[in-house]
């Protein structure tokens, strides 16, 4: 029996001693609103006695306001949370149920099987160590059936409970049981769900929940219940070699320094030999400190702090690693990406990626594919979008310490963030290192930015032009070059209709088009700096992110983003060259401001507005500026050092 | 021998969460509302920063109406461990006489509780709150992340909550927005209990029975904490060996009846009750969705 309550008279002490020992064990359910999934998790609730008869009133009450079970008990209704959900009769997002029984306690990941399914599913699968795939007997096994599979499996989940549930509906059928079972297996077996137990369930009338049914006499396995508190929790993990992603440094006073941190696979015992990952740098174990005690040894899903026998430099990200089995360490990977957010994920804009404790600057390199969630086609692709699963080549602004995901969750997953939102909108498994990252080195390089800025008496930067088409960009960046010119700068102009003729004609407009143009008229613009130049860009970069990618490859006084601005009606009303007009007709697709968008500059450097100045007013006020701004005139005036 | 327990799991997940949260935001703050998930989320404090000391203060949201005994623990605690502790007090609440019996369990809820803890946030700066909620308490939090974000105006929306997978939190945002922590999320009311019984944590001893004045109210029993509490025609004071499953503004705390006056008898007691603690909670009793009201105008 499962009940957790001991009797009146049971020895207290006896109980707190055995409940102290309990494991506990994650697991995810899976399923469509029709398949019982709730009413499932209600059973299970109700059957470990974890309601309180407050609940079960409310329970009662609810029941039968619904109606939804003629006079029964609506279990659905326990887990059917937030007000919202409950008006549309749907889960919409993933919630976390506990029960216990006398020997385990449990955390259920519930996550709802409809449009959102993936991002919820992936969510709630990453911390489980089982999955339980509800099946409907009446309808066997489905698209998403697989679906839910596939991700499972995507997730590293290797154990499955097929729950064959509303068997009451089908008479207790052995045959359609099996037929279930097998066909599910051929299924599931060629996604690497190895361990598949498939029980005969009716959530709903309670059978084969906690006790095996009498009304199943073909059955000879386990209740679901007694299966999950007997299945053996993977503990390889602690078989793996050692990883301690570092969180925190701990420095109470100049005699301590410690190393704080969640021990994310094997073992470690004072005096071990480790290696501090990227530097590379060795020290032994010195003490495992934790308040209550030194400890002699300390394992995976333990929160420790480190001291080492060494003064070495580590920080906050670095991984310390077994010293004979450490992390590979590599800036561009492999890996499968999960989108998650409404906006689409484009190739080449960067991303902040949280991996372990450590957070870099990553872009997608290449899409090599998308993969059909129903069928696991493989599809062409450029952008992900929402809910949608790709394989990518990423690379990163740093080199990282990591392990492929298959070997280790902690250092070979990671979420992507987005700069400007902050948004959690993607996660990755790390496949494997990119090798030719490792044979291509920096040259360090003796004659640099600085003294050929010195030769030419100038202090070199990019001026960025952005603005919606016909707003004069062009027009006025000709005449600050022209002004710039006359008084002895070096400079260069990148125009965008003229750098599509040349080094970008193989792009076109659609939005992962225009994110790689401006990525790489960002990294001529550098190069020219770094030749000392003063460069003006004219583009209409109208997304925040890429003119943000392009700051960001420069130092931060090198880079002035200068707003042309104008309304939307004016640059139309002037349409120069005549683009407005057949944007409007439909012969130009993607044209910003007409089918685009066009995000305004929050905090541009300077702004002038061609509304009400003429093209040769807004070059005097930018070269004006320039001025203010210490980029001509002042030390670097022309004939410098005298 | 490094097979870890259910116990051992929790707390390293939190101690993991709480040093998180003190590497990457600027200016974090524990809400200390000092009661026993408040004790336990303390004590896996020390543990985590242990040998420094807390590298946040506490932040007490002091509505003038607790029990006596809740502020004399508090201050017993703040001194024996040495704890930089903040009080802060609803002024304008004050001002215009606000409280329970003169104005309702909401109005009082809202004015001291809810408006006093962002008046605290703002006034602070603070960036990151530690809260000692429960997933396992109410239907809202169950769906609520363990780094939940705020807007400037300190609200929740549940239906644009971040992803959160394995152990990796995001706990960027931008300036004047902020974010609730919850650590104790995975843990359950019998795992608090538990975990202070196997730790030996302290407690305030309104957990523990003992006779004490107190009122039947509406069904419910109410402690007669101070000479505010005016009694009702026909309300008799009693004496009842009493104890308290939840503690908040007196007013607003049901007691049980009980004679467990030890942890291990509470515990007990605990297992054969047949009603949720925050049943004890007057302000809960309004619609099923008031919580997850509460909490998107940012109740903590």
């Amino acid at each position: 029996m499962t009940a957790v309550k001991p009797s009146p008279d049971a020895d207290i002490a006896q109980y707190l001693e055995a409940q102290q020992r309990k494991s506990l064990l994650r697991f995810i359910t899976c399923g469509s609103v029709d398949d019982g999934k709730s009413t499932l998790i209600g059973r299970l609730l109700y059957e470990s006695k974890m309601l309180f008869e407050d609940q079960l009133a409310a329970l009662e009450a609810d029941s039968k306001k619904q109606g939804t079970q003629g006079g029964d008990l609506d279990f659905a209704l326990l887990v059917d949370g937030l007000a919202a959900e409950r008006e549309q009769g749907i889960t919409i997002d993933v919630a976390y149920r506990f029960f216990a029984t006398d020997r385990r306690k449990f955390i259920v990941a519930d996550t709802p099987g409809h449009e959102q399914y993936t991002r919820n599913m992936v969510t709630g699968a990453s911390t489980a160590d089982l999955a339980i795939i509800l099946i409907d007997a009446r309808r066997g096994v489905l698209t998403q059936t697989r679906r839910h599979s596939y991700l499972v499996s995507l997730i590293g989940i290797k154990r499955v409970v097929l729950a064959v549930n509303k068997l009451d509906l089908v008479g207790y059928s052995q045959e359609i049981h099996d037929r279930i079972t097998a066909e599910y297996r051929e299924f599931a077996e060629r996604l690497g769900l190895t361990e598949i137990v498939s029980i005969p369930l009716s959530a709903l009338k309670g059978d084969n929940v906690t006790e095996r049914s009498e009304r199943t006499p073909w059955y000879d396995g386990p209740a679901l219940m007694q299966y999950l508190e007997e299945v053996a929790i993977e503990a390889d993990t602690l078989a793996r070699p050692f990883r301690l992603p570092v969180q925190w440094v701990n420095r109470p006073n100049l005699d301590f320094r410690g190393f704080a941190g969640l021990i994310s696979s094997g073992s470690i015992r004072a005096g071990d030999r480790i290696r501090v990952l990227p530097s590379g740098q060795k020290s032994r174990v010195a003490r495992i400190v934790t308040q209550d005690g030194d400890l002699a040894e300390a394992g995976a899903g333990q929160s420790v702090t480190l001291t080492l026998t060494d003064e070495i430099d580590v920080s906050r990200g670095d991984v310390i690693s077994a010293a004979d089995d450490r992390s590979g360490i590599a800036d561009q990977f492999e890996t499968t990406l999960i989108w998650m957010a409404e906006e689409p994920m484009l190739p080449g804009r960067p991303y902040l990626l949280k991996i372990g404790t450590r957070t870099a600057i990553a872009t997608v390199s290449h899409t090599k594919y998308k993969v059909n969630v129903n069928t696991l086609e493989h599809v062409a692709t450029k952008a992900l979008a929402l809910n949608e699963i790709g394989v990518c080549n990423i690379s990163l602004d740093q080199s990282i310490p990591f392990d492929a995901y298959a070997d280790n969750r902690a250092t070979g997953g990671f979420i992507l963030i987005d700069r400007i939102t902050n948004d959690t909108v993607g996660a990755g498994l790390v496949h494997f290192a990119l090798r030719r990252s490792q044979n291509v080195h920096w040259q360090a390089l003796d004659i640099n930015k600085a003294a050929r800025a010195e030769l030419k008496g100038q202090k070199p930067c990019v001026l960025w032009f952005t603005g919606l088409s016909g707003a004069g960009k062009s027009t006025i960046a000709n005449i600050v070059e022209k002004k710039l010119f006359a008084i002895g700068r070096h400079t260069a102009l990148l125009d965008g209709d003229n750098v599509r003729h040349g080094l970008n004609r193989d792009l076109g407009f659609t939005d992962a088009d225009r994110v790689e143009n401006i990525r790489r008229v960002g990294e001529v613009a550098k190069l020219m700096v770094e030749a000392g130049l003063v460069v003006m860009v004219s583009f209409i970069s109208p997304f925040r992110a890429e003119r943000r990618m392009a700051r960001d490859l420069l130092p931060k006084a090198e880079f002035l983003e200068v707003f042309v601005d104008t309304s939307l009606e004016i640059a139309e009303a002037r349409d120069v060259k005549g683009l407005y007009k057949k944007a409007r007709r439909g012969e130009i697709q993607h044209f910003t401001g007409i089918d685009s968008p066009y995000e305004v500059p929050e905090a541009p450097d300077i702004r002038v507005n061609t509304s009400t100045m003429s093209a040769e007013e807004a070059a005097d006020a930018i070269i004006a500026r320039l001025g203010e701004l210490g980029i001509i005139g002042g030390d670097f005036d022309w004939g410098g050092g005298v | 021998m490094l097979r870890l327990t259910h116990l051992q799991q929790l707390e390293a997940e939190s101690i993991h969460i709480m040093r998180e949260v003190v590497a990457e935001t600027e200016r974090p703050v524990m809400l200390y509302s000092i009661g026993k998930d408040s004790a336990v989320m303390l004590h896996l404090a020390m543990k985590a920063f242990y040998p420094s000391k807390l590298p946040f203060p506490l932040l007490h949201v002091d509505t003038t109406w607790k029990f006596r005994e809740m502020i004399a623990f508090r201050d017993k605690i703040v001194a024996q461990y040495g704890l930089n502790l903040l009080v802060h007090i609803n002024q304008d609440g004050v001002a215009q006489g606000i409280g329970p019996f003169s104005h309702g369990s909401a109005t009082h809820t809202q004015i001291m509780k809810t408006d006093a803890l962002k008046q605290a946030l703002d006034k602070y700066s603070f960036d990151a709150a530690f809260g000692g909620a429960r997933r396992d308490e109410e239907k809202s939090r169950a769906k609520e992340r363990i780094f939940s974000f705020r807007s400037t105006q300190h609200r929740w929306d549940p239906k644009h909550q971040r992803p959160e997978l394995w152990q990796l939190y995001n706990a960027r945002k931008n300036k004047g927005e902020s974010i609730r922590v919850f650590p104790l999320s995975n843990w359950t009311e019998l795992d608090i209990w538990q975990y202070i019984y196997l730790e030996k944590i302290p407690i305030v001893p309104l957990y523990f029975a003992a006779e004490r004045p107190v009122v039947r109210r509406d069904g419910t029993l109410i402690m007669i904490d101070d000479d505010r509490m005016k009694l009702a025609p026909g309300e008799v004071a009693m004496r009842r060996k009493i104890r308290f499953r939840t503690l908040g503004c007196y007013p607003l705390t049901g007691a049980v009846e009980s004679e467990a006056d030890t942890l291990s008898a509470i515990i007990q007691e605990m297992l054969l009750a047949t009603s949720s603690e925050r049943q004890g909670r007057v302000i809960d009793q309004d619609a099923a969705a008031s919580m997850e009201q509460k909490k998107r105008e940012g109740y903590f």
